[in-house]
Order: C-alpha cells, then structure tokens, then sequence
C-alpha cells in the first residue's frame, strides 16, 4: 500500500513541466516576437540602414539603393549643421540637468518638511505637468514667452527689466525651451527624491539639531549624504532623456533662430523624413545612440561605485 | 520654528503659483473672445467668456476626428500592449522555461537602446507592410513594450510560489491559473501599465507625426503641431485647442494618482 508506483512518479511531475513549459512559451512568444520584429530587426536595420545611401530614389526604387561603407558618417563629420546640432544638443543637457535637479530636489526638500499643509496635494501637483501633451503645454508657453503679450515679459517690465525676445533670439532661445521644460517635468524627479527623503530618520535631524546645526548645515550633513546616490543616478538618467529633446523645438521654435535649437534628433527627422535621406538620417541615430550609450556605461560605472543600485 | 514654517509654506505657495499658472492661463484665455489676449499687458480673465473657439475646432477644424482618433488609439494600445506583456511579464517572474536567463539577459541590455534608433527602418518596413498612415501603424511600438514587461514581472514576483502550486496540484492548468489567480493579483499593476501606455499614447508625438501622414488621422498633438504652425496669431484657438488635448490626460491622471506615482516609484526607485 506504500508502494508508490515508480513510473507514475517519475512521469506525473515531468509531464506537469512540460506543460508548464509550453504554457510559458505561450505567454512569452507573442511579446518575443512583437519585441523582435518592431524594436530589435529595426535597430539592426537601422545599422545596415546607416551604411548605404537609402534616399528618396531609393524610396522610389530599391535598385537606387548603394552600399557606402562609413560614408554618411564621415558626411556627417563634416556637417556644421550636425555639429550645431551637437552642440545645441549638449548645451540643453549641460544647462537643463543641473537645473532640473536643482528644482526638483528644491521642491522636495520643502514638501518633506512637517509644517507644510496639505502635502499630498502638492505633491500631485507639483507632478501634474509632467503628464501633461508636450504639445499642447509647449504651445502654452511659447505665448507665455511671447516678446509683446507675453506674461513674463510683463513680469520681466512690472520689475523694471527690459523685456527679452525669448524664442527669437538665438541667445536666448535655449534658455526659453528649458524654463518650459523644467516646469514640465521637475515633479518627476521631485517624487524620487521624496521618495528617498522619507526614508530619513527623524533621529538624525534631531540628533543635528541638538548639535546646533541650522537648516544649511543639516541639509548639507544629513540631507545629502542619505541623497547623493539617487542624484547622482537622477542626473545621469536626465542626460540621457535630454539628448533626446524633439517636440520641444519643434513646437516652440522650428529649430530656429538661425538654427540655435536644432538638437539631434531634430536633426535626424528633418534629414529623414523632410529630406528623406533616410541612410544619412539612420547614421545620425547611430551616433546618437553611440552618445547616450557612452553617458549609460558612465552611469553603471558611477552605480557600481557608489554601491547604491543593488 | 514659526517664521520657518511661514516660510515654507510661502515658498510652496510660490511653486504652485508657477506650476499652475500655465494650466489656468490656458483654461481662461481659451475662452476669451479673438484677440483679447494680444494685448499688453495680457489679461488674466475674459472679459466676457465665450465658447466660439472650441466651436470653430470642433465644427470648421475637424477637432471631433482628431478627438476621437487619440482616443482609439490610445484605448487600442492599452489593450495591445497589455494583453502582450501582461502574460510575458508574469511568465518572466513565475515560470520556469528553456532560455529563459538569457532572453532576460538579451531585454535588460535592450532597456539601453532608445526606441528612435529603429524608427527609419521601422517606417520602412510598415510602409512595405502597407501599414503607413493607418491606426495599425500607429500601434505597433506600443507591442514591443520591454519597459512594461519589466514592471509587470517586479510584480509578479511577490505571488507566493505556494499558491500556484496548491491550485496546480489541485488541477487547475495554467491558463486557468493564469485567468484565476494572477490577473487578479496583478490588477493594481495592470492598472497602472494600463495608465503609463494610454497616456503615453495620447501624448506621443514623434512617431504619430512620421507615420500617420493624412490630416484625417492626425491625434491630437500632430494636429495641434500642424494647426499651431497655420494659426500663429490666433492665441485663443490655440489654447482651446490645448485645453482638449490635456483635458482628458489629466483628468484621468488625477482621479488614479495612486496607481500611477506607486508604479513609477517602483519602476525608477528600485530599479
């Protein structure tokens, strides 16, 4: 009666995994095969794409279509447009990431602290523009920066400073698209960092304040210290999502004045889909990817050292 | 302590002060009469409110299509997306299957490559499918969703292995296992992914833009680009047409805030 009969043993649970295993494909395959087909074919495609002369000939005619080695790359070396677009692209995240931060750890610190009211509803807030239509808050604050009507610049003249052509001066043009994108997206980060704040022991404020530390000093000891590894994160994320600015300028200023907002990815859809030159436009893909890869492996390298991220 | 906290508290009033001013200043010139706001200085509220705006979008823009496209589009990739990633992200967490360690190895590296890497040869490719400026073409991105995978497995992993066993032990398949247990389980999450990608829908730009090419299936924001770049002058129209394209996000961000911060803190905190 105790007697188990072996093959009945042996098979029931083999059998239950092979089932299991068919199940898990069949959960599996159908994202598999959407991820390979639409994300990872294209960004191989991509590759290929970048190395050939696919234009609008081509687009008419595969037998149009040339192999060109590096050639779009070596063009695009000697482009002053994609320079500018370079340079436009790196001035945004030097300026945008530090400012950025800067607001959202701000507006965190004082949303953590005990004595403000109704916390929770600032902090929904505070995080509210960022899900709003990039378009539409875009379209919002290129009249709020307009040059006659435009509300800050009637703050600007209500305080006695000259008004400033926001969007039509290309000195000023990027630092106009950044004040709308802080706006936008500072409450993102800010929930982070609450996020990582609230985790603080009261103690240890206590404990500084018992000290004799001012609010400075307890930021600078406690604060920061308990922070650093998800600013330092923080910020190498946000480069990465300021690389890839697009519908800002394209809104607010058309890539102008005289170019000055022109970013990358600016860059590869004029070329692309303006101009189709579709293989030139795929290598500025490329590099650009080449770019947030490089600021991605910094940022693991940064992670690993610092021993935050398990 | 109490100067501190009237301090604080002015500084929070500040911030809201310049995160909603935008939002109201929409709200109130959207219902100004034509060129009231094109003053100076500008004027904070209509001086007699007026509808003729969203009237002109809805009857002489086309806005109603454009309406009505976002949202069967953002709705189709919700479900699309969910019912992809859904399984497969459970699957990741609670199955056992050949290859398994390594295809996960393969998506964590592809979290590195930007989407707009593919997007030539992607548009390429739908337009040899034919899929060029049709709803179909539009939602193939929102398939391949590793981001959603990822969230949906985090989740999935706090399901007790116990009691996938005791109901197979009782003989449940995995299906029924699936259909039984998990999606229940998974529900706070499917909410929240559900959320991400319907507002990701609505609000994405560039893609909509390259592939829906006829003004008749613009969405929103590709229409209000165009619209915007015609109507430079007319301030009015454009925050009409602003007011409804935000409108329904952040209506439905705030009445589920929960599900939406929770799942974010849980995609960006933990990693």
């Amino acid at each position: 009666m105790t007697v188990v009969d072996p093959t009945l043993a042996r098979v029931k649970p083999s059998r239950g995994r092979a089932a299991r295993e068919r199940a898990a494909w069949a959960f599996v395959a159908p994202a598999m095969i959407a991820i390979g087909l639409f994300f990872a074919l294209p960004v191989i495609a991509a590759l290929l794409l970048s190395l050939t002369d696919f234009d609008i000939y081509a687009l008419a005619n595969l037998d149009n279509l040339r192999f060109v080695g590096l050639q779009n790359y070596e063009r695009l070396m000697t482009n002053p447009l994609f320079w500018g677009a370079m340079k436009n692209t790196l001035t945004f995240a030097v300026l945008g990431v530090p400012l950025s931060i800067a607001a959202s750890l701000a507006a965190a610190v004082i949303l953590n602290a005990r004595v403000v009211k109704w916390r929770p509803i600032w902090r929904v807030m505070f995080f509210a523009p960022y899900v709003t239509t990039l378009v539409a808050t875009a379209v919002v604050w290129r009249y709020l920066l307009h040059t006659r009507y435009g509300v800050i610049n009637w703050g600007l003249e209500s305080i006695g400073l000259p008004a400033v052509d926001w969007l039509g001066d290309p000195s000023t043009s990027i630092p106009a698209i950044l004040m709308f994108v802080v706006w936008k997206i500072f409450g993102y980060n800010m929930l982070i960092f609450l996020a990582v704040l609230q985790t603080v022991p009261d103690d240890l404020y206590e404990a500084a304040r018992i000290d004799g530390a001012g609010p400075w000093k307890q930021f600078r000891h406690v604060t920061l210290p308990a922070i650093a590894p998800t600013m330092l994160l923080v910020s190498i994320i946000s480069v990465a999502s300021f690389f890839q600015l697009f519908a800002e300028p394209y809104v607010m200023t058309q890539g102008g004045p005289a170019q000055s907002t022109v970013t990358v990815l600016y860059f590869m859809y004029e070329e692309g889909f303006k101009w189709w030159n579709l293989g030139s436009a795929s290598a500025v893909a490329f590099v650009l990817f080449l770019c947030i890869l490089a600021i991605t492996l910094v940022q693991l390298a940064v992670a690993k050292r610092v021993g935050a991220y398990q | 302590m109490k100067i501190r906290a009237i301090l604080l508290n002015l500084a929070v009033a500040l911030i809201a002060l310049v995160v909603l001013f935008p939002l109201v200043w929409m709200v109130s010139v959207s219902f100004m009469a034509t060129g009231e706001a094109a003053v100076f200085p500008p004027p904070l509220l209509p001086s007699h409110w007026t509808l003729e705006h969203y009237r002109d979008l809805f009857l002489n823009q086309g806005m109603g299509r454009y309406l009505w496209n976002s949202f069967a589009l953002a709705t189709l990739a919700t479900i699309l997306a969910l019912s992809f990633t859904v399984p497969a992200g459970y699957a990741f967490a609670k199955l056992k299957f050949a290859g398994r360690e390594r295809l996960f190895q393969f998506l964590v590296a592809a979290l590195v490559v930007p989407a707009q890497i593919g997007t030539l040869p992607l548009f390429l490719m739908l337009k040899g499918m034919g899929l060029v400026n049709t709803y179909a073409g539009a939602l193939v991105p929102w398939l391949a969703s590793i981001f959603g995978l990822f969230l949906v497995r985090q989740y999935a992993l706090s399901i007790p292995d116990e009691m996938l066993e005791a109901a197979r032990i009782d003989g449940a398949s995995e299906g029924q296992i699936f259909r039984r247990i998990v999606l229940p389980t998974l529900q706070p999450i499917i909410v929240t992914l559900g959320l991400f990608v319907f507002l990701g829908s609505w609000n994405d730009f560039l893609w909509p833009l390259i592939i829906l090419t006829d003004q008749s299936n613009y969405t929103l924001p590709v229409a209000l680009a165009a619209l915007s770049r015609e109507h430079v002058q007319d301030i009015e129209l454009m925050m009409a047409g602003a007011v409804v394209t935000v409108a329904p996000v952040l209506i439905l961000f705030l009445a589920l805030q929960r599900y939406y911060i929770r799942g974010m803190l849980a995609g960006s905190v933990k990693g």
